[in-house]
């Protein structure tokens, strides 16, 4: 009862903590005369992109009719043919009558587009994805064969994982584009997908190969006993058992990839980290950006542990 | 039913090597209860896993209703299927609730419908005394309901023999009534049955022949009269004057 009484105490003293980094981070970047733009950054999730309009065929501008905004310009051709374009009633460069040549411009539209921290962020999201899946399959499968009685299914998986497990990520990403890549005509984004997937496929092997293990040997004997065959008990009794206790650090598993994939924008894949790069390169806004990009990247992992979170709860009603 | 003719198994491991099983030939016939003691160690449950193909043995034959298990071309999963096998530490699927644990094997072992697994697991699970279990999970039932549920799951096959492990070990001692009760019912309705068990009563009064094994031989077998009254042999002797 004494910790509870004297929890506050410990709170304060942790907001304290934090307050003062706080205003120590605030002070040293005072000292070095940065000039702050966060103004700048909203314009870089969405902007409002101009299309511009032109006409596409010589002709002449029969009728302009001008309603909320928007001005809808009848268009005919000399030879009889019809068109209507609308373009924003501020932005008409043309009037009734007006005689004009092919792709004279009528006028402009504008539309809300995504920006490049968006279009990064998607970049990101399929990208590991689209890996965590494949990081599934070929662990699951590697996970098996490590336990396989087959020497040679055991070989080679436990080759697979060492080399995977002993080299780094990056070295494995440029091998994976400018070598193989090479070699058999891979996009940057199989490439990348593809290295991204094989890394984690490994430390994926090793989750799945323990979680069966800790499995006690009596639920593959039970099932074995009641006439199922390896293949049935696997999946009706063991994996189903392994996957509720493989659960977290498989999350972790997949967090780390979400992080990792920031590594493919050196083979010049457009996710977030690199749209960042280019976007900084343009504003110079270096410390809003990267403080940007890690609080999305932060977003992504936390909703996803937290999903997690909830599923360990429904698949723990039968303990 | 059960013909086990010089069955070897031998374990090896840090540089000895223990012979579990030591030429050990029986025969079952259908409807019999046999019932095998012996110490600790003795390679009772050894020879009880070797009946039914969990343990794989180095020589010898078990042929199960005509169908040898040392043969690579018998397939091993459906000899399983007809001998239900229960479990020192019941096995249960954690992951299953009680009806489900009774009904999977029957799915999709046997080829049945949802619908008559499902029926004949509320049939057995009534038979063993537990019907209002049927939706929990295992681990919220008591030691000696587990163990039931899991002799239901066996019968769910339609077993022609079941093979016991010592049921009623990891028991608690009030628990361990209501299971022998099942099993001296199943002996009442003729099962082919071998039970590796501790309990000496259930011998008595249940089993139609004991095997007395030790050092992974078959020292002595007989009616349970001759065993318990005259044993033959020195070492069952001195085994019952040991547990009795």
């Amino acid at each position: 009862m004494v910790s509870t009484q004297r929890l506050w105490l410990w709170k304060l003293l942790l907001a304290v903590i934090l307050i003062g980094m706080a205003a120590g981070t605030w002070g040293a970047v005072n000292r070095i005369d940065y000039t702050w733009r966060w103004n700048r950054v909203p314009q870089y999730f969405f902007y409002q992109a101009e299309e511009s309009h032109q006409i596409p065929f010589d002709g002449q501008v029969s009728r302009i009719i001008n309603a909320e905004g928007t001005s809808t310009v009848t268009l005919t051709s000399e030879s009889g043919e019809v068109v209507q374009v609308a373009v924003g009633t501020d932005t008409l460069r043309v009037s009734e009558g007006e005689d004009l040549f092919e792709d004279d411009t009528i006028g402009f539209t504008t539309e809300w587009s995504l920006g490049p921290l968006m279009t990064g962020l998607w970049t990101t999201l399929w990208l590991s994805a689209g890996a965590s899946v494949l990081a599934l399959i070929i662990g699951l499968l590697t996970g098996l064969a490590r336990i396989s009685k087959n020497y040679t299914l055991r070989g080679m998986a436990a080759i697979y994982v060492e080399f995977i497990r002993g080299t780094p990520l990056l070295v494995q990403i440029f091998i994976a584009y400018f070598f193989i890549g090479t070699v058999f005509d891979l996009s940057r984004n199989v490439a990348g997908m593809g290295a991204l997937a094989i890394f984690a496929g490994a430390y994926v092997a090793e989750i799945v190969r323990a979680g069966i293990q800790s499995i006690s040997r009596g639920q593959m004997e039970a099932a074995r006993s009641l006439g199922m065959n390896l293949i049935q008990a696997m999946v009706y009794i063991i994996l189903p058992q392994a996957f509720k206790r493989i659960l977290p650090p498989l999350a972790g598993q997949f967090i780390s990839l979400i992080k990792d994939s920031s590594l493919v924008s050196v083979i010049a894949i457009t996710d977030l980290t690199k749209s960042g790069r280019e976007i900084i390169t343009s504003t110079f806004a270096t410390f809003e950006i990267w403080l940007t990009i890690a609080a999305m990247y932060l977003i992504i992992t936390s909703v996803l542990s937290q999903l997690v979170f909830y599923m360990e709860r429904r698949l723990s009603i039968s303990d | 039913m059960i013909d086990a003719r010089n069955v070897v198994k031998v374990f090896t491991g840090r540089g000895q090597v223990v012979r579990a099983v030591d030429d050990v030939s029986t025969t079952v016939d259908k409807g019999e209860v046999v019932v095998i003691i012996g110490p600790s160690g003795s390679g009772k449950s050894t020879f009880l896993r070797c009946l039914n193909g969990l343990e794989i043995f180095d020589s010898g034959h078990v042929v199960i209703d005509g169908k040898d298990l040392a043969n690579r071309k018998t397939d091993l999963n459906k000899v399983r299927a007809e001998v239900g096998m229960v479990f020192q530490q019941f096995n249960l699927f954690p992951h299953k609730s009680v009806l489900e644990n009774i009904a999977l094997a029957q799915r999709i072992v046997r080829r049945r419908g949802g619908d008559e697994a499902t029926e004949k697991a509320r049939l057995l699970l009534q038979k063993v005394g537990i019907p209002e279990k049927e939706n929990e999970y295992p681990s919220r039932l008591s030691g000696g309901q587990q163990q039931r549920v899991a002799i239901a799951r066996a019968l769910a096959m339609d077993p022609k023999v079941m093979l016991f492990d010592e049921p009623t070990s990891a028991l608690d001692p009030e628990m361990v009534g209501e299971v022998l009760d099942v099993m001296k019912q199943l002996a009442r309705e003729g099962m082919t049955m071998v039970v590796v068990t501790h309990e000496m009563g259930f011998a008595r009064e249940v089993a139609d022949r004991v095997l007395f094994m030790d050092y992974g031989k078959l020292v002595e077998e007989g009616t349970p009269e001759h065993f318990f009254t005259e044993p033959r042999e020195e070492r069952t002797k001195l085994f019952l004057n040991q547990v009795l």
